[in-house]
């Protein structure tokens, strides 16, 4: 066990490619807790994906062990947070096991969005923060300005503010001086009844669920029985220990102690986020107040490439959910599509890095369709349903309502892309609720509708903003609107993996573009294929494609037979990749495509 | 030489297996391939080089190695047919043709009516070796007119004119008893009434076979660079297919039927040579980059020689043969390739003989709902024990195909 003065809990927070995984390396390096051959780049991103896209995603912890300038020996526990705004909830609960913050930001670009975003919830978790200026090596460093902003926008002293390059380990050690000197040590009692917060849970194949918490009071012990207070259930512990960053076993955890368990426990539903764990034979009176279990906001179909696979996606589904519990899914049926899943995610980089992973460690194949908001559908009878899928989209005339989320975003803008970001999202049918400046950039603040934001308004603001806007947002209740289904019709038949929800002053365009995408990615076919968008009956938009005249090889001889059967045998696996509507074979690529226009 | 060539019923009767020119057998040929040309054309992606000066005599033995290398693993064939083909073979010295056709005789009785073809260009140097081709064994040539209009001709890059195209059509005539004229349409800018006035001139000559190829971008060619940087446009889709219909319709005119995709001829004048391959029969290949397609221990294997002539010759010299490439063919490999050969013709698949190749899982691999679908619209016929496509099917073939497969 670790005296509590000896401890020290903290987070670095920090918008997307500001250096904290860079950061984070140079910390455990200095602190040795891996040797050079182990050290391989930004050893917390452990999987692929993470890596690949310089993100996090599930929370990481890493014990360090410092001898500072007084002498003593601490221990400091980093735990890493997801930078981006779908995972803001998972940056939330990580925060609830620190003390204290490290908010780096990158002396050449500045105070951005997701700066703002984390910093915020630090403070409104109580956290003793410390700016930190990174990439003070760069030419364009501009610590001074930085620092006003930090000071500006989010309010913090950064008069002693550290000035770092985590690329070539400047500052470094001053930082490592600045956890222990600055950060207060967590607060416990040893001898009182065990309290320790569940921060993540996540399934291993060897050795069931593993519980990362942090210990408030009490000790936890190897053997130990222990009780989940929120599920009642109880399980004895087999394993206690630390990551630093590999796993390693301890006696036990104190007061303070961040760390994790294993006990035998089968499903991650068990180990719930956010519970409290106790001793079963000397309970806790209170459990700590938890957090509140996050919602998935943007569903969407996953169905099997090959419909041979379906199983084999439930499998996978259910294994990724082992490990992530903040993704939901149900069994869909498609006409065109066969038997998948409706999925609910937290915002669309969790949605895409799910069908990643199912992708690349499932080796499944996927279509997946428009991302869809959840509605609420207001009837004529009274009741309310909420509807996750356009398919289920209810007979008009029984609909008294129709309410769509709206979000409240944050965008920071240099002045130059003012006038485009303005323009995006007055064309998102955003409305105005603050614009105020900071230096030259100018920090918008506006109410979206969440539909408007989940398709492409994140690419479409890189673009319009040549990557100079910075962009986060929280969830701002329910609002109706003038929503209708706009359903496309492929020779007469709709399908309903095409059907969308829309603003019906956006219906038109939105239907229109959706045929011309169709018309350019359906290939010809032996007959006349006409593709239609409609509201209800009327139709608002109609695009023909011609059929083949002639396709035929001239020549086939004996010397071209070979290549003419490989070529056969690729385009029939390409087919494979169609999906019937009819007699009308449609490309994947065409339903994703066509949902992606707006 | 010729005379003893033309073997007598007797010779054949002497073998056991199949009859002569029998339905149910695809027969089986040889196809020499001579790469060499004396320039390259803008749109031909075939194997065939410039040179120099060719080692007449290392080619010449070479050819005879590998040809005793195949036949040492195929014997008890009757020979139905011979192809020399290319490059230009017509620049081929007339003693390395007859010296390749009494080897292979020697090696395979030839069946009664053996039919020895040779590609040759038009130009009036080619054509002064007519005789000495023909005294070689030769006995149907293969004509490169590809057009009768000088401003086409030189486009598409040929060292002849009409009027010597015309001269070697008249020579060829008295040399040879069967003549083919090879064509080449939907060129840039073609009217479907300039190409059937063309066309009539083209027939007009008397020839039993006429095979007439669209236009065809190949990447790798001088075309295709063109085609790339927007300097070369085809016809529309629609205008290739009044082409191709023009075709059909002004060779049954004159007495030509199309029974393939890109050939007609007078009944009994198809290309014995090209029927065995689009009936899947077995054929050997030697020369640079020729392929084969033969039967071994009751799979068939297909073969193929190394491209570069220089590196051929050497693997020749070296190990008595230049295959590169010998892939067993799986039942499923052999039934798609037999599909996609027989659909080219007239007369079409035979449905019993397709389910044989393919290991008795009989079209197992076919999507039969899409084969009655397309019959209803008119594309394909299904009558008895063949499948065939309608003119119209024909026309789309390749785009049936991929949708006839399971």
């Amino acid at each position: 066990m670790v005296e509590l003065s000896r401890i020290r809990n903290f987070a670095i927070i920090a918008h997307i490619d500001h250096g904290k995984s860079t950061l984070a390396d140079r910390l455990i390096e200095r602190c040795g807790a891996l040797d050079a051959r182990e050290m391989t780049s930004q050893v917390l991103d452990s999987m692929d994906i993470e890596r690949e896209r310089g993100i996090t995603i599930k929370a990481q912890t890493v014990r360090l062990e410092y001898r500072a300038q007084d002498g003593r020996s601490y221990v400091l526990n980093l735990v890493d947070t997801p930078g981006h705004v779908d995972f803001s909830y998972e940056v939330s609960r990580s925060l609830r096991a620190c003390e204290g913050a490290l908010l780096l930001v990158d002396a050449t670009q500045g105070v951005e969005a997701q700066t703002l975003a984390n910093a915020y919830q630090a403070i409104d978790a109580d956290l003793e923060i410390v700016p930190v200026l990174n990439k003070i090596d760069l030419p364009a460093a501009d610590p001074e300005r930085v620092k006003a902003q930090i000071e500006d926008i989010v309010g913090l002293d950064a008069s002693e503010a550290l000035l770092i390059s985590a690329k070539t380990g400047e500052g470094v050690e001053a930082v490592l001086e600045a956890i222990v000197r600055r950060l207060p040590a967590p607060r416990g009692d040893a001898t009182a009844p065990l309290q320790a917060l569940v921060v993540d849970s996540w399934y291993d194949p060897y050795v069931g669920v593993v519980t990362l918490l942090r210990v408030r009071n009490g000790v936890l012990r190897r053997g130990q029985k222990i009780r989940f207070m929120g599920t009642g259930a109880v399980h004895q512990i087999d394993r206690v220990g630390v990551f630093t960053p590999k796993p390693r076993d301890v006696a036990e955890l104190g007061p303070g102690e961040i760390g994790f368990i294993t006990a035998g426990i089968k499903e991650i539903a068990d180990a719930r986020v956010g519970d409290t764990i106790t001793d079963e034979r000397r309970p806790a009176a209170v459990p700590l107040p938890g957090f509140r279990p996050s919602q998935p906001v943007v569903f969407c179909g996953i169905f099997p490439t090959d419909t041979n696979d379906y199983e084999h996606l439930r499998d996978s589904l259910a294994k990724l959910r082992l490990n992530d519990a903040s993704f939901v899914y149900e069994p869909e049926t498609s006409t065109a599509l066969g038997l998948g899943f409706r999925c609910g995610f937290l915002g669309l980089l969790h949605l895409e890095i799910v069908q990643e992973r199912l992708e690349r460690e499932f080796g499944l194949d996927l279509v997946v369709t428009a991302p869809s908001v959840v509605y609420r559908v207001h009837l004529t009878d009274g009741t309310m349903r909420e509807l996750h899928n356009p398919a289920d989209y209810p007979d008009p005339t029984r609909i008294a309502r129709i309410e769509e989320p709206w979000i409240r975003a944050t965008i920071l803008v240099p002045e130059d892309y003012l006038g485009a970001v303005l323009e995006l999202c007055e064309a998102r049918r955003g409305r105005q609720l603050d614009l105020t400046w900071v230096g030259s950039r100018a920090m918008l603040v506006y109410r979206l509708p969440l539909n408007e934001v989940v398709y492409d308004f994140y690419d479409k603001l890189k673009s319009v903003s040549r990557g100079y806007a910075s962009f986060d947002y929280q969830l701002d209740g329910y609002e109706a609107s003038d929503l209708v289904k706009l359903s496309i019709l492929i020779n007469g038949e709709p399908v309903e993996s095409l059907a969308t929800i829309v603003h019906r002053s956006a219906a038109e365009s939105r239907g229109r573009a959706m045929c011309e995408k169709l018309k350019e990615l359906i290939p010809r076919q032996l007959f006349q294929i006409a593709i239609q968008a409609a509201i209800g009956s009327r139709i608002i938009a109609r695009e023909t494609i011609r059929p083949f005249r002639k396709d035929v090889t001239a020549k086939c001889y004996g010397g071209d037979v070979t290549r003419k059967r490989k070529l056969l045998e690729k385009q029939k696996e390409g087919k494979k990749r169609m999906r019937q509507v009819g007699r009308v074979e449609i490309p994947q690529e065409a339903f994703l495509a066509a949902l992606k226009v707006g | 030489m010729a005379v003893m060539r033309i073997a007598s019923p007797a010779t054949a009767d002497r073998l056991p297996g199949t009859e002569p020119e029998s339905p149910g057998d695809p027969g089986f040929a040889l196809y020499v391939h001579w790469p060499f040309c004396l320039a390259k054309c803008p749109y031909c992606d075939f194997n065939s080089h410039v040179r120099q000066g060719v080692a007449q005599e290392r080619f010449r033995r070479a050819l005879l190695a590998e040809l005793d290398h195949f036949a040492a693993r195929t014997p008890g064939r009757r020979l139905r047919s011979i192809f020399f083909g290319g490059g230009t073979p017509s620049l081929m010295p007339p003693e390395t043709v007859a010296a390749v056709i009494e080897r292979a005789e020697m090696h395979w009785p030839f069946e009664g009516q053996i039919e020895i073809t040779l590609e040759a260009n038009p130009s009036s140097v080619e054509t002064a070796k007519f005789r000495a081709l023909a005294s070689a064994g030769v006995n149907r040539v293969s004509l490169g007119v590809q057009s009768l209009d000088d401003l086409a001709l030189r486009f598409l890059g040929r060292l002849h004119d009409a009027a010597e195209a015309r001269r070697a059509v008249e020579t060829a005539l008295s040399c040879f008893s069967r003549v083919n004229l090879d064509l080449i349409c939907g060129r840039p800018g073609q009217t479907v009434e300039a190409w059937r006035s063309e066309l009539r001139q083209a027939l007009a000559f008397g020839t039993g076979h006429l095979s007439c190829y669209q236009l065809t971008i190949e990447p790798g060619t001088r075309f295709f660079t063109l085609w790339r940087r927007g300097e070369l446009a085809l016809p529309c889709e629609e205008r290739q297919a009044e082409l191709w219909l023009a075709t059909e319709e002004e060779a049954a005119r004159a007495g030509l039927f199309r029974y393939e995709v890109s050939n007609h001829a007078r009944p009994g004048e198809e290309c014995r040579h090209n029927l065995v391959y689009w009936r899947y029969g077995e054929y050997v290949g030697i020369g640079p980059g020729a392929h084969g397609r033969l039967c071994w221990a009751g799979s068939r294997v297909a073969t193929r020689t190394e491209r570069l002539p220089e590196r051929w010759l050497s693997r020749v010299e070296r190990q008595g043969h230049g295959t590169v490439e010998e892939e067993q063919l799986s039942p499923r490999a052999q039934a798609l390739e037999y599909l996609l050969l027989a659909l080219r013709l007239a007369e079409g698949v035979d449905l019993h003989r397709l389910a044989a190749l393919a290991g008795g899982h009989a079209l197992s691999f076919l999507d039969v709902g899409a084969i009655e679908r397309y019959a209803a619209a008119g594309l394909l016929e299904l009558r008895g024990e063949k499948l065939r496509a309608s003119p119209r099917g024909m026309l789309m073939l390749d785009r049936l195909l991929v949708d006839i497969l399971a």
